[in-house]
């Protein structure tokens, strides 16, 4: 299980996480909605440390941090069980859509060289990819990088996944793709805490749906429950906008 | 004006390539030594370490606003006075230490800048899988930044190579050093430094003829 307790992260006197507690069950999907500048990817960013979190206590299994007095150690160990898929891929470039895969298996997680090859080559499989195993970032289309980015990180068989707008930077032609791609990794019960504008995906891949304001959660409930009978004015003004 | 002694300067030419060895030799040491340690300064100089980091500015200032000249005689004539373990120290290492030292302040401030460019969007997914610092560094941002690099690195070897021929004034016997006493012998002092000089820049055009195919394979995984 894993849980968020008053998670705030301010940058100045912005206050941009307003004290979030978050709790998400193993296996579940949770989609993050709501306005941009609302604090959604600095959600998804502070679970893992890219940004400082200035409060909060995050806590992913057995693993507890204290943000306010994480150590080095502690932030490894948050990354090391979470993985991140970036809207902008963010892939490594220079490394192969292979060694894309491998790197942080060998690097990080002691694997053999071949062990972490076989993998990378299964998840070239899954993914459709296995002909482009040799290619550089720069040789693939947008929707192409952005599958192996979710390769790289399904690799890491991480006790959360966290997507951050995956196919906001897509060509329309490869949404579908990637969304695709989505929908086979949440098959295998990863849990999943996503953030998208893609509401047809939400509502059919979303255990649960947050929707977001200011920082704060403002409603959350079963998709259904959002995307038909949303409560609160703000998430029926966002979702009137959206639709 | 005189005829140009021909005969001679084709037989001055196997002299002097015999010393091209010793020449390559010293700059290729000094220029891995000097790419060691300017990877680490700079590595220091972007991540700054707190006291260390004054340290480091005061290495690079004080190794790039001296003369190559004045830190070769220092640490050749001067440091033995004063430290007397280096008064075994021969001309050949001394010459390596100072052009170690004093490109490893230009190559580390090359290395600095290309580290710093080298896009946000890298560091981040490093971090995101967990790296260390050093991992990523060596793993991901190093590799990328030496490909911004690699072209003016190439610059400061061929500068090294030049900055051979200084040693010469260690008493060092290289190619430079070689083609002086030959032509204190012979007194044809146009002919063998014309000699000399087109040796020198052979050996930097086929330098640069290595460096387009370093960067056109540096490049490759760039290319689409
Ligand atoms: N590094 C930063 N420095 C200062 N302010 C930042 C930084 N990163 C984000 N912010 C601010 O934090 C707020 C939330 O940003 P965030 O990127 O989390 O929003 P978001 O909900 O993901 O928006 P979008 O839908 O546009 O991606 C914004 O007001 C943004 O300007
Ligand atoms: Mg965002």
């Amino acid at each position: 299980m894993i849980r968020l307790e008053g998670l705030t992260k301010r940058f100045g006197n912005n206050t941009v996480l307003a004290s979030i507690d978050l709790q998400i069950e193993a296996g579940e999907r949770i989609v993050v909605i709501g306005p941009s500048g609302t604090g959604k990817s600095t959600l998804l960013r502070c679970i893992n440390f890219l940004d400082r979190p200035d409060a909060g206590i995050i806590s992913i299994g057995d693993l507890t941090v204290d943000a306010a007095r994480a150590t080095r150690k502690d932030i490894l160990a948050l990354r090391r069980r979470t993985a991140f898929v970036f809207q902008n891929y963010s892939l490594f470039a220079n490394k192969t859509a292979r060694e894309n895969i491998t790197e942080a298996l060998v690097t990080v997680h002691g694997q053999s060289r071949a062990q972490a090859e076989a993998r990378a080559d299964t998840i070239l499989g899954e993914t459709g990819l296995s002909d482009k195993a040799g290619s550089y970032p720069a040789a693939l289309s947008g929707g192409q990088q952005q599958r192996v980015g979710i390769g790289r990180a399904m690799a890491l068989d991480a006790d959360l996944m966290l997507f951050d707008e995956p196919t906001s930077a897509l060509d329309p032609e490869w949404v579908g793709e990637v969304l695709d791609l989505m929908r086979r990794v949440a098959e295998s019960r990863q849990t999943m805490l996503i953030v998208t504008h893609e509401m047809q995906f939400a509502r059919e891949i979303a255990h649960r749906v947050i929707f977001m304001e200011g920082g704060r959660i403002v409603e959350q409930g079963r998709p259904e429950a959002i995307f038909d009978d949303p409560q609160d004015q703000r998430t029926r003004d966002f979702l009137r906008r959206v639709t | 004006m005189r005829a140009l002694d021909l005969e001679y300067m084709l037989g001055l030419v196997p002299v002097i390539l015999g010393y091209v060895p010793l020449t390559l030799a010293m700059a290729s040491v000094s220029m891995v030594l000097a790419l060691i340690i300017a990877s680490l300064l700079a590595v220091e100089r972007v991540v700054r370490v707190p006291v260390l980091d004054r340290l480091v500015v005061l290495f690079i200032s004080f190794f790039r606003g001296t003369p190559l000249l004045v830190q070769l005689f220092l640490f050749y004539y001067g440091l033995p006075q004063v430290f007397s373990v280096l008064t075994q120290i021969n001309g050949v290492t001394a010459a390596i230490m100072g052009l170690t030292l004093h490109f490893s302040a230009y190559m580390a401030e090359s290395i600095r800048a290309a580290i710093v460019g080298v896009d946000r969007s890298q560091w981040e997914a490093s971090q995101a899988v967990g790296m260390t610092q050093i991992q990523m560094m060596r793993r991901i941002i190093l590799p990328q930044a030496a490909r911004v690099a690699a072209p003016t690195l190439v610059n400061y070897f061929i500068d090294m190579i030049k900055g051979t021929s200084l040693a010469f004034t260690l008493g060092v016997t290289e190619m430079m050093g070689a083609t002086q006493k030959e032509a204190a012998g012979s007194f044809l002092y146009f002919e063998a430094f014309v000699v000399v000089a087109i040796l020198y820049w052979i050996i930097v055009e086929a330098l640069s003829f290595v460096q387009r195919l370093l960067e056109e394979r540096l490049n490759k995984a760039y290319a689409r």
